[in-house]
């Protein structure tokens, strides 16, 4: 009995140091599906549909990049991770990569060895309070219960930010956004406290959303973005083109209906660059000729993801704001496909 | 007989295995190295993996500033106080929320014991449903239950509820008077111990005039008023070095007084309550321990029953009751990291938790926690064993 949980527990040692060693990309091609770790619920963001399949927008950039490997958005498999589990998760090769609204940070990057390979959604940290409360500044805050998720940079800019004001709170620590909703609306907290994407989703699933008010104070430069291990540049050029060629996709007029019949007709030369009708840049990453066709054919370019499931037309209604292209005011921009 | 033929045996290699005694010893070495090599290979696996994952080690990182704040801290804390001070804030949470629920389980599990052999089948079946929910449904379960239990049933603060003048009970938690000390109030600590050290002294004396004389004073009252008197009086003659703050409620929340936290209060309860129901158990089974003609024999005596339970009854039972006893207490203590699902800060969510997660250090973090459990748990275990050993039939 004790002799097998040991060998249990050093094969699993060995299988560690291996993931962590040899090439992802074969790694993934090997098993046949992208191990992929998301966030354990965001309402659009990533959540589970009524067939019990991972979706949103979190999700859609893990599906991106299996449809850009193996030709097919479905060979996925989604690893729910808490903001506690998620680095350890990824820097342990239990997931290949984490697409969890996740903040791009120096210690992040530099500490934990991890490597962001971009920005899918630039965010920052807002409030969101009952409307009974009548507050409508976060500077009138003072004395206030706060509901916080523990383990991210949120916890940090809600410390900063009420010290430098020269506010007393009381911390509500809370492991989950689903713990924290209903601790909110149970009142155990005044004010619910995350990146303004994550609050205007909460809000989208309560009972009446309209009794609650976003304060307009927006706290901190959240970008969010998916991420790989140190380590391995293939990997990480891999999921980074599969993002940046999602918005390059949006910039061309490319989308998941049109993207097979620009790949025969168009004749501007990015066009059949990124379709791979001219050149051989999918050889380059590893990949194949034609994968950014797979992937935006099957998932859809940023602007498709973006409506898809938080956008104007979803319950979640958020603008694009920050997130628009940079050709249509917002900052928006990827490096060009050449 | 056998040890001459031994002795008179040539020495062969082979004797090492064929010797049923000499074989078993080296089983047992092989076993000890093979799992020594075992330890050493995951150790140095750990190590080597970390490095190539260019991971630092080192336990720099508890000086560094914390940045994160914490709700109930029973020592200074902010968010610009150093992560090993975090580290303590948990310790001292950790040991409040043990401390808080031993006692409570303690009373709760004896009351409970009692009741259940209680002639009276009403009160003896409702103790049986007691000890059978609670120790039949997941303790996590019932940290979330009385969580619940508070956060939705309680009013907000600006409804809260006024039992009594200046306690406030919300969902924000419980706000009471607590005294504000001053520097004077250490004469009244010591006249506290002062009278505990009388108390001693005064049942030594006691007993020696029971031995000699028969005679026989009332100890355990004389004791109880001498342990409450006297720091009273000291508190008097030192000008009432302490007064009383009265929680108030101003803008969102109560401030003064002391607000107990609601993860506080469901983390106690639920430990308290699990906890006593196993604790009833061994002290019915403890109790039950002792023959009937104990009693018999006492009675015949001419032992009053109140006499007959603490001099007979008891002293043999708490024999059986204690050694389980430890480790009841034992599994309060490491129950208590369960706070993390309701969120109070103990030593698992400060250190290995916001640290571990803000500075990644994984192995250092979790090394702490690990230190400090086994600590607390030694500490406890090596109380309870001393007492255990003054209770424990002394056999001639």
């Amino acid at each position: 009995m004790k002799f097998t949980k040991v060998l249990l527990a050093a094969a699993a040692a060995t299988t560690l140091s291996t993931a962590a060693m040899a090439g992802t990309l074969d790694d993934v091609r090997k098993k046949g599906f992208l191990q992929c770790g998301v966030s354990t619920g965001v309402a659009g963001f990533a959540f589970t549909d009524d067939q019990g399949n991972w979706q949103g927008f979190d999700p859609a950039v893990c599906q991106a990049v299996a449809a850009a490997i193996f030709g097919d958005k479905s060979k996925v498999k989604y690893t729910p991770t808490t903001g506690k589990t998620r680095f350890e998760a990824l820097k342990s090769g239990e997931i290949d990569m984490l697409a969890r609204n996740t903040t791009w940070t120096f210690s992040r990057d530099a500490d934990l060895k991890l490597t962001f390979v971009g920005v899918n959604y630039y965010d920052g940290q807002g409030f969101m309070v009952p409307k009974a409360l009548g507050v409508s500044s976060a500077k009138e805050l003072d004395g206030a219960s706060v509901c916080i998720q523990t383990g991210t940079t949120t916890e940090l800019n809600l410390a900063d930010y009420f010290r430098s004001n020269n506010m007393k709170y009381e911390p509500v620590p809370i492991e989950t956004n689903a713990e924290a909703r209903q601790n909110y609306l149970a009142g155990r907290c005044d004010v619910y406290t995350t990146d303004a994407s994550g609050l205007a989703a909460t809000r989208a699933t309560f009972e009446k959303p309209s009794d609650h008010v976003l304060l307009p104070e927006i706290i901190s430069k959240e970008p969010l973005g998916p991420l790989v291990r140190h380590g391995d540049d293939q990997w990480a050029d891999v999921v980074r083109w599969v993002l940046n060629v999602m918005i390059i996709a949006e910039e061309l007029g490319i989308n998941s209906k049109n993207a097979e019949q620009l790949s025969k007709t168009s004749e501007n030369p990015e066009v059949k660059r990124i379709l791979g009708t001219e050149g051989n840049y999918g050889e380059m990453v590893g990949l194949r000729k034609d994968w950014a066709l797979r992937s935006i054919g099957q998932v859809g370019n940023y602007a498709e993801v973006f409506e898809r499931f938080i956008g104007t037309n979803t319950p979640i209604g958020l603008e694009r704001g920050l997130n628009a292209l940079w050709t249509d005011g917002g900052i928006l921009y990827a490096p060009p496909y050449r | 007989m056998t040890a001459i033929d031994i002795n008179q045996a040539p020495f062969k290699v082979s004797n090492l295995w064929t010797d049923q005694k000499s074989r078993g010893l080296l089983i047992q070495i092989v076993a000890l190295i093979l799992l020594l090599l075992f330890i050493a290979y995951i150790a140095n696996n750990t190590i080597n993996n970390l490095k190539l994952l260019g991971v630092e080690t080192g336990y720099g990182f508890l000086g560094e500033p914390s940045n994160y704040d914490i709700n109930q801290r029973p020592i200074e804390y902010d968010s610009r106080s150093s992560h090993g001070r975090a580290a303590v804030v948990g310790i001292l949470n950790t040991l409040i929320v043990a401390g808080c629920g031993i006692v409570l389980a303690t009373l709760l599990g004896f009351v409970a014991g009692v009741l259940r052999l209680s002639g009276n089948w009403l009160i003896s079946r409702l103790v049986y449903c007691y000890v059978e929910f609670t120790r039949n449904v997941p303790l996590l379960l019932q940290i979330l239950l009385w969580h619940g239990i508070i956060v939705h049933s309680l009013p907000l603060p600006r409804q809260a509820l006024q039992p009594a003048e200046g306690i406030f009970l919300s969902n924000r938690g419980f706000a009471i008077p607590w005294p504000h000390f001053e520097p004077a109030f250490w004469a009244v600590v010591v006249g506290f111990f002062a009278a505990i050290a009388g108390a001693v002294w005064f049942r030594g004396y006691a007993k020696n005039v029971q031995a000699e004389t028969g005679k026989i004073y009332p100890v355990v009252s004389i004791s109880l008023a001498l342990i409450v008197l006297a720091p009273v009086v000291v508190f008097f003659l030192a000008g009432q070095p302490a007064t009383l703050d009265w929680p108030a409620l101003t803008g969102f929340n109560f401030s003064g007084g002391l607000t107990v936290k609601p993860e506080f209060i469901a983390l106690w309860f639920a430990l308290s309550v699990y906890t006593a129901a196993f604790i009833s158990e061994i002290v019915r089974s403890g109790i039950m321990a002792v023959s009937h003609g104990q009693t018999e024999a006492a009675y015949a005596l001419g032992l009053r029953p109140n006499w007959t339970m603490r001099l007979v009854i008891l002293p043999q039972a708490l024999r059986v009751i204690i050694p389980p006893l430890i480790s009841q207490y034992l599994n309060l203590t490491k129950n208590s990291s369960l706070a993390i699902a309701v969120g109070y800060m103990d030593i698992v969510a400060t250190i290995g938790g916001i640290s571990l997660n803000q500075t990644g250090r994984a192995l250092e973090c979790m090394s702490i926690v690990l230190a400090i459990y086994l600590t607390i748990s030694l500490s406890i275990s090596s109380v309870m064993n001393w007492y255990n050993k003054r209770v424990a039939l002394v056999e001639r």
